[in-house]
């Protein structure tokens, strides 16, 4: 006997409500695909391009715990605020960002990158400057390949010192999209 | 390294996902479908806090059962004054099982359990004897008077 869907979306609002969960997830569609974005208690700690659920579940329980569930209200307040992002009537993320797993250096790293305003760029050997390790520019960019969220923590605004846009997790074209979005780029 | 994976508990989603519907069927058949939906809830809720003391993946079917069974016995117990026949509408691809169903309504609620888990869900009495809070030989017991309950209200 199958479950309704109104009663599986009220598990899943308890669920988020009880305060039982390691960590919420929900697909969100956006003008660069469907985005997967995730939250713990303490905040937002995935946005993952091209998602497989099944996936990106594993890697939340291994990181957070293995209470991992779609359930979307966790998720709305940042859902909402990326749309706002795509729809251009954004430039700041509002969100607390839980980065709990990350090494201590890539934390450093990213929690230097939010600096880097809306529309600008900085350089992987800028960012290592700035981060105080002016040679690690190749680690920042390692660092940057595998920060968890995306967007909110723009590592889309670092580029190659010639200017070229060297690489990006989620793919060029999406890094090539949001800079133009921003008019760091032109289209 | 391949038991290691297969044993791992898996993310809580997965789990929900392949168990909420048997889960679901189970409180209906012994609950009936409208006190079902509360319990389902409160079983999963159970669930999730038991979640993180779990130290391996295996016989995680058998643990939602019993979560189950425990959260319907309450519920039986606190509705013990109403106790009336439950309205059993259930699409089953169980004959033998099938034939007893719309009369597990009437069993006191350690039997109903144990039939439904038995012939239901094929759970083995040492699962059954779990999810009751006792033996695999009164699980047995239960269900096999149950049955013979049954069996003698179904004859003509």
């Amino acid at each position: 006997m199958n479950v309704s869907t109104d009663l599986d979306n009220r598990f899943r609002d308890a669920a988020a409500e009880s305060g039982l969960l390691d960590v919420a997830y929900e697909l969100t569609d956006s003008p660069i695909g469907t985005l997967l974005v995730a939250a713990s208690e303490r905040g937002l700690c995935l946005i993952s391009f091209d998602p497989e659920p099944d996936r990106e579940a594993e890697g939340l329980a291994r990181a957070f715990g293995a209470r991992v569930l779609r359930s979307p209200r966790p998720v709305d307040e940042a859902r909402r605020e990326l749309d706002e992002y795509f729809a251009g009537r954004r430039r700041e993320f509002d969100l607390p960002v839980d980065l709990t797993p990350v090494p201590t250096f890539q934390r450093e790293v990213l929690a230097e990158l939010v600096r880097v305003p809306y529309g600008s760029l900085e350089t992987y050997g800028g960012l290592a400057a700035r981060v105080g390790r002016p040679r690690a520019a190749r680690a920042v960019g390692g660092a940057l390949h595998r920060n968890p969220v995306p967007i909110v923590v723009p590592c889309h605004r670092v580029v190659g010192a010639s200017g070229s846009l060297t690489g990006y997790g989620g793919g060029l074209e999406r890094k090539e999209w949001l800079l133009a979005a921003e008019g760091a780029l032109l289209r | 390294m391949e038991a290691v994976a297969v044993t791992r508990i898996p993310p809580f989603e997965r789990f929900y996902e392949e168990r909420k519907d048997e889960v679901f069927g189970y409180l209906a058949r012994v609950l009936g479908r409208e006190t079902a939906e509360d319990a389902f809830q409160e079983t999963f809720l159970r669930a999730l806090r038991g979640y993180p003391r779990l130290e391996h993946g295996r016989h995680l079917r058998a643990w939602i059962f019993t979560i189950a069974t425990r959260v319907a016995l309450d519920e039986r117990r606190r509705a013990v004054r109403h106790v009336e026949p439950v309205e059993v509408a259930v699409a089953d691809e169980r004959p033998a099982y099938a034939e007893l169903d719309h009369l597990a309504g009437e069993l006191p609620p350690t039997e109903r359990a144990a039939v439904v888990l038995r012939y239901g869900y094929d759970l083995s009495y040492d699962d059954i004897g779990a999810a009751l809070g006792s033996s695999a030989e009164a699980a047995r017991q239960a269900a096999s008077s149950g049955v013979r309950r049954l069996r003698r209200r179904s004859s003509p």
